[in-house]
């Protein structure tokens, strides 16, 4: 066993208690802001673990995507929201026999799914590792501008449907926002503005009698 | 030496967790979309180890439009809950429930 191979290990296993770790506390911590961060956190660690798998593209666009992008966006809607947290609270402890139940069920058929014997450096064995001139990025942009030319181009037409379709759901109607109209406001005629009201003249008043007295 | 089955056994516990978040968070409308995000990370880690072991590059093909479609989900999904929030002043999922489904 060489040093790469240890420093490996306690890479992937440190790796791995931060993202358990983090899970928990998303999953656990009462402030969303608070969850939030810790899921950033999730997210830089996953990051160090597929840069572990060579897939350096990926943990960056992880790391740019996520961390910089959708969690800026999570944290914004969660400071907006004035979130009243007291009803949520009392139904964790409810229901977290049923939470742990279903945990360890999916937990138990997953791992013994997925136990070394099925999975083991015997039967799948680890791979060598790349060369220093292998580019992550031209192997996954060959065959991503090749043969996943579809999906890639169906893939921008659905950000660009989840980019109106965010931006039609948060406007607020026009009305609400007290737009300028512009093209009414150079239309606008005289009769919209001014009306002309004609009315009977009424009898003169005369000053009242006090008031002639006074003078 | 790291084997295959850790990756999946790491995979399989924070989509456990994840599972049990849903279930316990089901109040709160944003802790189940952090949830969500959790449990397709969960996901996306199994198909990048398969992508490393199996060396396939097709793996991290999906994780790339996984990555695409979750951005996507999470944009829409933030924008109806600041929806629901104008709309009826709390994220509760409990009190949603004017369809009466």
């Amino acid at each position: 066993m060489t040093i790469n191979m240890i420093l490996e290990q306690i890479v992937f296993y440190a790796a791995a208690v931060t993202i358990v770790f983090a899970g928990i506390m998303v999953i656990g911590s009462r402030n969303p802001v608070r969850g939030a961060l810790f899921l950033v956190l999730a997210f830089v660690a996953s990051a160090i673990l597929w840069i572990l798998l060579e897939a350096e593209f990926l943990a960056l666009a992880l790391i740019f995507v996520y961390v910089g992008a959708v969690m800026t966006l999570f944290l914004f809607v969660v400071m907006m929201l004035d979130i009243n947290l007291e009803p949520m609270k009392t139904r964790f402890v409810r229901y977290l026999p049923l939470g742990l139940l279903v945990m360890a069920l999916v937990l138990v058929l997953v791992i013994f799914a997925v136990a070394p014997q099925h999975f083991g450096t015997a039967k799948y064995a680890v791979p060598q590792h790349a060369s220093a001139s292998y580019s992550n990025v031209k192997e996954l942009g060959s065959v991503l501008y090749t043969t996943y030319m579809y999906p890639f181009e169906l893939a921008s037409v659905l950000l660009l449907v989840a980019i109106i379709a965010a931006i039609s759901l948060a406007l607020p109607s026009s009305r609400k926002r007290r737009l300028q109209r512009p093209g009414e406001q150079v239309q606008v005629k005289r009769e919209d503005r001014l009306r002309m009201v004609k009315m009977q003249a009424e009898k003169k008043i005369l000053p009242s009698r006090k008031w002639l007295k006074k003078r | 030496m790291i084997s295959l089955s850790s990756y999946l056994i790491l995979g399989a516990v924070l989509f456990g967790l994840s599972i049990a978040g849903i279930v316990l968070n089901r109040r709160n409308i944003i802790t189940l979309l952090m949830c969500v995000e959790l449990m397709l990370l969960a996901v996306n880690t199994n198909f990048i180890a398969f992508a490393h072991y199996l060396n396939d590059i097709a793996g991290e093909v999906f994780v790339f439009f996984i990555l695409t479609v979750a951005a996507a989900e999470t944009a829409i999904g933030l924008a109806i809950i600041v929806l629901v929030y104008r709309n009826r002043n709390t994220i509760d999922v409990a009190a949603l429930d004017s369809l009466k489904g």
